[in-house]
């Protein structure tokens, strides 16, 4: 199993003029309402979220900095006023899908990745 | 710029740190502490929580990437040996040599090891580091009984600490008493009539004078000829300041120890100050936490505010809960000034001892003790702290105001403004006040978090609570348990909401009621709601709901996940059992018994769950709904069937109820069982409802409950048939499930439930409120509506391709890891 995929370090944030390709993951169809999934690319794990209620698409890092574990795509999303955020399934630890940061004050922060969406294709930006 | 070192990163080092850096950034003060513990600050009022968690982090003052976010420089490990004042330097013991502008010395102390003949055997603890704790935990486990030498406040936690290592407990005081600085002979006595009723051995008046034993301890002597048979001491005899760079460096120390200091914390040089138990302010070291906080202001005000500031001394009051009980004392406590009187009340039934001191002339309260009962705690240390006015008959300040419920919210809007409420984090009444009115907090979380009151000690988070129910209701507001920031409607306002206006989905909800884009509070909430209102299908909503409902299994450490499929009643035939074992090694899953009479499959990876269910199903199996707040199993005994004293068929009429109720969605699982007689080997009166068979029919027994607060179950109705149980549980369960708040188990709804039991009988047997017709009707709609969740899922294509773990492929998580385990398999642990 790759370490690199389940080391913090493996995931930073990139902004979108950081950019340099855009991924083609999957169809915007496979990604549930309100919710997120989970892509593999180049050996690491991204989580997407399908944010419909407000109209927008975000991407984080799918490792849980709290105990390490593959699993932000499968967390609640919602609002904390007007910061979208995702908690983590396993003890509730919530981060901004804007920044990353953790709204708890108490973990590290997560990587964010751009999202963009065209003809009904889910991309996302990295910089490498 | 200044640059400040800080020597010792405990309790009140820390607090320093934290409150110079909320006034001054790193661009104005440069700030560097050592640190002689491997671990940064942690609290150690509440070290003895460690032996529970044994998680250090549990209990640190902030993680320790506190101190790269807020540039502070933190050097653990690190012991100062020396203090060069003309040089302004300090030295590490490894001979590192830091400058400074201002040394803040808080280095607490340690703990008082009395001279006795024998202290260096084996065996002897200290009770005051997180290594102290993990060399007792270690240990105890070698011996079956320890001493505590010391009876205070910290003797007797140390004491508790012991008996829940599973050793036999001995406490060995030197004063004829129990805390002899807090406690009078009375109170002294009915503590430790509570304490020896737990098992803990008490001996009084005894002057150690020697510890035996040839390298380990075995034992010691007493001063008056008898000794006492021990395997292990902690000694718990007081603190003595660590002041030991003191001396060298030539800074004043007070009589007891510690470093000399004046009303500003300044030693005799102006440039050294020191704070918390390592400071001597007018010969007193003082042994708490909040009049340490209160030098740290003083010094923070001196290096960047004002400087008018001072420290005038501290109130040494004191409330805990020690063993189980409730102790106070409060102000002069043992009435040692001249005149006073002495009012007291006694229980001893109840164990109860009160007693207040007043003024020679009656007009004022001086001090008092508490054991047993201490909620008049708060209030009474605001009297004599503020000078309140008392009542006309004193006694009423221990008796209480009689019944009258409504005195103490008004009497807390009558304490000044000034009054203290939290002393940890000195918050006064405005402060809370103004938190509510002027910053809007809505709720007691939000003032602690706002104002900080609470998150010490805790003691103080009662009043905090009476303070803000009394001002909301100055401002004409009732408070209202909302359940998130996105509704503002209770629990049950939303239910009846739903069924009212047939809501029917989240969204819908959201947009008519709510704001925002919700949260993982409100959505399985409402999930929830719309379940008991409905029983449609969950997955149709999969993304409110908790993570173990959107996939209708439990996750476990690592993402993967349980199957628990329905065992109704725990009869099982051997084919079925057959199916299950092959699943399982099908799909290489770890197999074990359930306390609920069934099977889980543990270690299921998410894209497999729909192909084992396929097989259960196959199987005859149907959803166990482990995974959901629901009905979870109808536990039942063989009975009659089997049973030589068994009076009626449990196992039957068990697996009736459970298939009756299945797949019902409620505010937090329920569970049921069924027993054959009274020997009760289902366990009923454990359970969410249970029914025990009678001669003539069955007990019926609700709101019971096994867990974190076990509470035994209470008869509803004696003596019924099956019939009439079923149309009490049918409304039973459904009123339940209207008014209850999310994730309150039947037993804790029915504590908060006014009139209680006599209430809930009148309801549901006497159909006090009419309903009773409507509450089955409810049910009968809600059973009519089950249908196995998992069927559903894996018939249809759409609901089925959810179960997977990557949108672009097909495979398995890759970071899963699992290890061999007897046999089979477990997850890799996490760190
Ligand atoms: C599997 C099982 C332990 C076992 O191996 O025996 C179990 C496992 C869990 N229990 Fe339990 N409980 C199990 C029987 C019990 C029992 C015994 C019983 O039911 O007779 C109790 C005490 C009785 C009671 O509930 O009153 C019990 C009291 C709890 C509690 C405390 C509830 C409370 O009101 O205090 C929790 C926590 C909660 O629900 O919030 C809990 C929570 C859990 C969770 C869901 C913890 C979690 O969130 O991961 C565990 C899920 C493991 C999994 O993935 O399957 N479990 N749990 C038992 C499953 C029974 C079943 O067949 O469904
Ligand atoms: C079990 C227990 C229960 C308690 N319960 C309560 C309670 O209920 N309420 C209450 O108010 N108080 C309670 N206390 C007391 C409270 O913990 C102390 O008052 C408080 O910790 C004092 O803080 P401090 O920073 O002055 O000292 P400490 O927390 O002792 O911190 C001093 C630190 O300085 C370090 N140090 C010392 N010398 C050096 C040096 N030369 N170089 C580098 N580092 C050094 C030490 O290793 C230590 O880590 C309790 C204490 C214990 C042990
Ligand atoms: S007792 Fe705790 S550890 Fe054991 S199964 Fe229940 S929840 Fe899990
Ligand atoms: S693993 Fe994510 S919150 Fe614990």
């Amino acid at each position: 199993m790759s370490t690199e995929m389940t080391s913090i370090s493996s995931y930073r944030t990139v902004k979108p003029e950081e950019v340099t390709t855009w991924q083609h993951v999957a169809d915007a169809e496979v990604f549930p309402t309100n919710g997120g999934l989970n892509i593999m690319h180049n050996g690491l794990q991204i989580a997407v979220f399908n944010f419909s209620k407000r109209g927008e698409w975000y991407a984080t890092q799918n490792l849980c900095p709290h105990k390490k574990q593959m699993i932000l795509s499968r967390g609640m999303i919602g609002s904390d006023g007007d910061e979208p955020k995702v908690a983590c399934p396993f003890h509730k630890k919530t981060f901004s899908l804007k920044d990353g940061k953790n709204l708890n004050g108490d973990e590290c922060d997560i990587a964010t990745y751009p999202v963009k969406v065209e003809e009904g294709k889910v991309y996302i930006g990295f910089d490498s | 710029m200044k640059k400040v070192v800080v020597v010792g990163n405990g309790m009140v080092g820390y607090k320093f740190l934290e409150k110079l850096r909320a006034k001054a950034g790193a661009d104005q003060i440069e700030l560097i502490v050592y640190g002689e513990e491997p671990l940064h600050a942690y609290d150690r009022v509440h070290l003895s929580e460690y032996f529970a968690s044994q998680k250090a982090e549990d209990l640190e003052m902030a993680p320790r990437s506190w101190y790269d976010e807020n540039q502070v420089t933190l050097k653990t490990s690190q012991l100062i040996t020396e203090i060069d004042r003309s040089a302004r330097t300090v030295k590490t013991h490894n001979g590192d040599v830091e400058s400074y502008d201002y040394l803040i010395m808080a280095t607490g102390s340690s703990a008082m090891v009395p001279p006795i003949n024998g202290v260096d055997k084996k065996g002897v603890f200290v009770y005051r580091t997180i290594e102290d704790l993990e060399q007792i935990i270690e240990y105890a486990k070698t011996v079956k009984r320890g001493a505590v030498l010391g009876g205070g406040l910290l003797g007797l936690e140390a004491a508790k600490a012991l008996m829940d290592l599973n050793l036999d407990a001995q406490v060995i005081e030197f004063a004829p008493r129990l805390m002899p600085r807090q406690l009078d002979q009375r109170g002294s006595d009915m503590l430790k009539s509570k304490i020896e009723s737990l098992g803990i051995e008490v001996l009084l008046g005894k002057n150690t004078q020697k510890i035996n034993g040839n390298g380990k301890l075995t034992g010691l002597d007493f001063a008056d000829g008898s000794s006492l048979e021990t395997e292990m001491l902690v000694i718990s005899c007081g603190i003595v300041s660590r002041s030991e760079l003191a001396g060298p460096a030539k800074l004043e120390t007070g009589k007891r120890g510690g470093f000399k200091v004046n009303d500003q914390m300044q030693t005799n040089d102006p440039y050294i100050y020191a704070i918390g138990e390592a400071a001597s302010y007018n010969d007193m070291i003082y042994g708490l936490v909040a009049p340490g906080y209160d030098m740290a202001d003083v010094v923070v005000d001196q290096l960047i505010g004002s400087g008018e500031r001072s420290f005038t001394g501290a109130d040494m009051s004191t409330k805990l809960k020690l063993i189980g009980t409730d102790v106070g004392s409060f102000g002069d406590a043992l009435g040692e000034t001249e005149g006073c009187i002495p009012i007291v009340f006694e229980d001893k039934h109840a164990g109860i001892y009160k007693r207040v001191n007043l003024s020679p002339d009656k007009k004022s309260l001086l001090g008092g003790i508490l054991v047993g009962d201490a909620t008049q705690y708060s209030m009474l240390l605001q009297t004599v702290q503020n000078g309140l006015a008392l009542p006309k008959s004193p006694e009423d300040l221990i008796l209480g105001a009689r019944g009258g419920e409504g005195d103490s919210g008004d009497a807390i809007l009558a304490l000044p403004d000034s009054a203290q409420i939290c002393s940890c984090e000195n918050v006064t009444k405005a402060d809370i006040v103004g938190a509510i009115k002027e910053q809007g907090c809505e709720d007691v979380p939000a003032i602690k978090a706002c104002t900080k009151a609470g998150t010490g000690c805790g003691a103080c988070t009662p009043m905090v609570a009476d303070l803000f129910a009394s001002t909301m209701k100055s401002m004409g507001q009732t408070v209202r348990k909302v359940i998130c920031s996105h509704f503002d409607y209770t629990r049950q306002e939303l239910f009846d909401l739903i069924k009212v206006k047939e809501v029917k989905s989240y969204d819908e909800l959201l947009d008519t009621y709510g704001t925002g884009d919700g949260c993982e509070i409100c959505k399985p909430a409402v999930a929830s709601l719309l379940a008991s209102a409905w029983n449609d299908l969950i997955l149709k909503q999969d993304t409110i709901q908790d993570t173990n409902d959107r996939f209708l299994a439990n996750i476990q450490k690592g993402g993967s996940y349980s199957v628990v499929p329905r065992v109704p009643g725990g009869e099982i035939t051997p084919d079925k059992l057959i199916a299950l074992g092959e699943v399982a090694k099908k799909f290489d899953l770890y197999t074990k018994i359930t306390g609920g009479q069934r099977i889980d499959l543990f270690g299921a990876k998410i894209n497999d769950l729909p192909k084992i269910w396929r097989d259960l199903i196959d199987a005859g199996f149907e959803s166990g709904h482990a995974y959901g707040k629901a009905l979870r199993t109808v536990k039942s005994c063989v009975g009659s069937t089997w049973c030589r004293y068994g009076l009626h068929d449990s196992v039957s009429f068990a697996i009736e109820i459970e298939n009756r109720y299945k797949g019902l969605r409620s505010p937090h699982k329920l569970k049921g069982a069924v027993s054959g007689c009274r020997r009760e080997c289902a366990e009923a009166q454990g359970k969410d409802f249970g029914l025990i068979a009678t001669e003539i029919g069955y007990n019926l027994y609700v709101c019971g409950n096994g867990g974190v607060n076990p509470q035994h179950a209470l008869l509803l109705a004696g003596d019924i048939d099956e019939k009439t149980a079923i149309k009490y549980l049918d409304r039973f369960l459904m009123f339940y499930i209207k008014t209850a708040e999310p994730l309150n188990r039947t037993s804790v709804w029915l504590n908060k439930l006014e009139g209680g039991i006599d209430y809930l009988i009148d309801v549901v047997v006497n159909d006090s409120l009419g309903i009773g017709e409507e509450l089955e009707k409810d049910m009968q709609a809600l059973i009519a509506a089950y249908h196995c969740e998992w069927k559903e899922a894996i018939n249809d294509e759409k609901m089925a391709a959810k179960f997977k773990h990557f949108a672009n492929n097909d495979e398995h998580d890759p970071a899963q890891q699992f290890v061999p385990m007897r046999e089979m398999k477990k997850p890799a642990d996490w760190d």
